[in-house]
């Protein structure tokens, strides 16, 4: 009697061990729906947001899309306005593709001498500096480049100091930390066997860095460097502190000029909404957002070419 | 302990210039010693095999031999490697110039991210050979050698990593044997393979013999018996017993070296 009893207790007390683990699961379950429901909500209603404003510069102002592309005139107020955003777009793509230019090697450098050069005391040094040096705020990065950059390149070359080329050099130290933390695991995620194979068949390091280690681990490297464009491409307050903000394209690497986002942040709290020139910095909202998705659709094929 | 290991007296080959052999080798990470004052000789046209259980340091005395632990920091070794007449294992050694001699193959195939031809033409590039014609020829020898050319030579220009694993093995044989080296180094390298994959390997490695010295390291028995001629137990850092491979594994004075042999085989 007694090992029934015990036997019909051990039953129920699963039993209700089993339904403890249905309901956590389904607490569980439901509130990691909510939470992925409200991602996919907010992402949508924003790209839906963003999309619908962006457009009504041409749907609604009737400005036609080659004119807000090409146009080189921007004077968004008055009776007669013109939407030119080419010389925002420009400025964009100028200074995005200069800092890559300047950083890229930099950084690839940096990733090497961390992980092939002297992987010892070189890794330890370096890698809080890049940590430290993602974490500093954008405004301090602009304010360094307005005390420090600027002044030197007034010094040095001919006009201000502000203007394309010191956007570019903000922006340069600003995307280091990217392309270098990316750098270095694709450079120590490369099997040890294949660098000695190289040694192996007399080849010396350098040689070694150049034909095998740098072109196996190309692809991801230019993740890193599509990463850091992209982040250099949406940076706005630094850039604005330093590049003049005058609405031309510029001739030379001297000149004052714009990006689309540092013109999106000084004209936001000036214009009322609906206002054409308030669709108009949607629209370019809407560029950048676009602008944005290819990068990611970018990194996507590198990941892809690497994985094959 | 001491007593059971045999001494070995065998060891004592004429010193003559086609000498290749090691001589109290030991080999330490950090303070610790991975290989303990072993010699051995390595006889012309001839497979010599490394066997014992795993960490006994079969890996760490290959790659030494070939100087390819100076790349681990930290990694330092004792005693001599005499390659014809050179000790290689002295500080002055040109590494660099040591390792065409010594071509070595790794347990994962592992060819660089280029094409075929590439991969074997990589080696001879730096090591002075100009003009396509002579690439060429090196890349068609090499590919020969290693069994592989007939089923590559219509795809020469395709990503080595398009081939099978026993195909990019071969290549990296292939790749090794690219700047004529007088020795060939192989870390376990059929273990990754499959059964087909495998004989081809051992078949390529009983063809090269004829013209070159191999030290293969294996975990595989019938492997060492198959294709080695001399056989080497190591165990813990120490060469335990050495001789002929059908001695060995017949009759094998060690009674740890019979053990280890009956376990594996059994
Ligand atoms: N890079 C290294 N740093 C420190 N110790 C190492 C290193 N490589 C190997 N060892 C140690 O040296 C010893 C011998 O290692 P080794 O790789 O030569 O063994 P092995 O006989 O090749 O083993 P296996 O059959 O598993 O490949 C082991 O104890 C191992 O832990
Ligand atoms: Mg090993």
């Amino acid at each position: 009697m007694r090992v029934q009893n015990n036997e019909t207790m051990r039953v129920q007390s699963s039993k209700s061990r089993i339904e403890k683990h249905h309901i956590e699961d389904l607490v569980g379950r439901s509130y990691m729906s909510f939470c992925v429901l409200l991602l996919i909500v907010s992402i949508v209603s924003m790209v839906y947001f963003v999309t619908s404003r962006g457009i009504s510069t041409f749907a609604i102002d009737k400005v036609s899309i080659s004119d807000f592309f090409f146009g080189t005139t921007w004077s968004p107020e008055g009776d007669h306005p013109s939407f030119g955003a080419l010389p925002f777009i420009a400025g964009s793509f100028i200074t995005t593709l200069l800092a890559a230019l300047i950083a890229s090697p930099l950084s690839i450098c940096a990733a090497l001498f961390m992980t092939e050069i002297v992987p010892g005391w070189g890794k330890k040094l370096l890698q809080p500096v890049i940590e430290l040096l993602s974490g500093i705020p954008s405004v301090v990065y602009g304010f360094v480049g307005l005390s420090v950059i600027v002044p030197f390149l007034r010094n040095v070359f001919p006009g201000q100091g502000i203007g394309v080329a010191a956007g570019a050099l903000v922006l340069s130290v600003m995307i280091l930390p990217t392309i270098t933390s990316v750098a270095v695991d694709a450079l120590s995620t490369l099997p040890r066997n294949l660098k000695e194979s190289s040694f192996a068949l007399g080849a010396t390091r350098w040689q070694t860095i150049a034909r095998v280690i740098i072109p196996t681990t190309l692809p991801a490297i230019m993740t890193g460097v599509v990463l850091g464009m992209a982040r250099a491409f949406g940076e706005a307050l630094a850039v604005q502190m330093v590049i003049g903000n005058a609405p031309f394209i510029p001739t030379s690497l001297f000149e004052s000029a714009s990006t689309l986002t540092s013109v999106i942040t000084l004209g936001m709290g000036n214009t009322t909404m609906g206002s054409p020139h308030n669709n108009a910095l949607w629209s370019m909202a809407l560029v950048l957002m676009l602008m944005t998705f290819l990068f990611v659709f970018v990194v996507r094929m590198l990941e892809k070419r690497r994985s094959i | 302990m001491e007593a059971t290991l045999t001494a070995p007296h065998i060891l004592q080959p004429a010193k003559t210039e086609r000498d290749f052999r090691t001589e109290n080798l030991s080999i330490y990470y950090g303070t610790y010693e991975a290989v303990k004052g072993i010699s051995l000789p390595f006889p012309e046209k001839s497979v010599t095999a490394l066997i014992g259980p795993s960490g006994c340091g079969k890996s760490t005395f290959l790659r030494s031999l070939n100087r390819m632990n100076d790349e681990i920091s930290g990694s330092t070794s004792k005693g001599s490697i005499w390659i014809d007449g050179v000790d290689i294992n002295a500080s002055g050694t040109d590494v660099i110039k040591l390792r065409q001699k010594i071509g070595m193959v790794w347990q994962k195939p592992n060819p660089f991210y280029k094409s075929i031809y590439e991969n074997i033409a990589f080696g001879p590039k730096y090591h002075g050979v100009k003009g396509k014609k002579a690439l060429d020829e090196i890349v068609e020898s090499s590919l020969r050698r290693a069994a592989l050319w007939d089923e590559v030579k219509d795809r020469l220009k395709e990503s080595a990593l398009a081939l099978s694993g026993g195909q990019q093995q071969r290549l990296c044989i292939a790749r090794a044997l690219s700047v004529n080296p007088q020795i060939l180094l192989l870390d376990e390298p059929a273990s990754a393979l499959d059964p087909v994959s495998t004989g081809k390997v051992e078949e390529l490695i009983k063809e090269l013999k004829e013209q070159l010295r191999i030290v293969i390291v294996t975990h595989n028995m019938q492997q060492a018996a198959r294709i080695s001629d001399f056989t080497a137990y190591f165990y813990l850092g120490q060469l335990i017993e050495y001789g002929m491979t059908e001695k060995v594994f017949t009759n094998p004075e060690n009674t740890m070296t019979q053990e280890y042999i009956m376990g594996r085989f059994g």
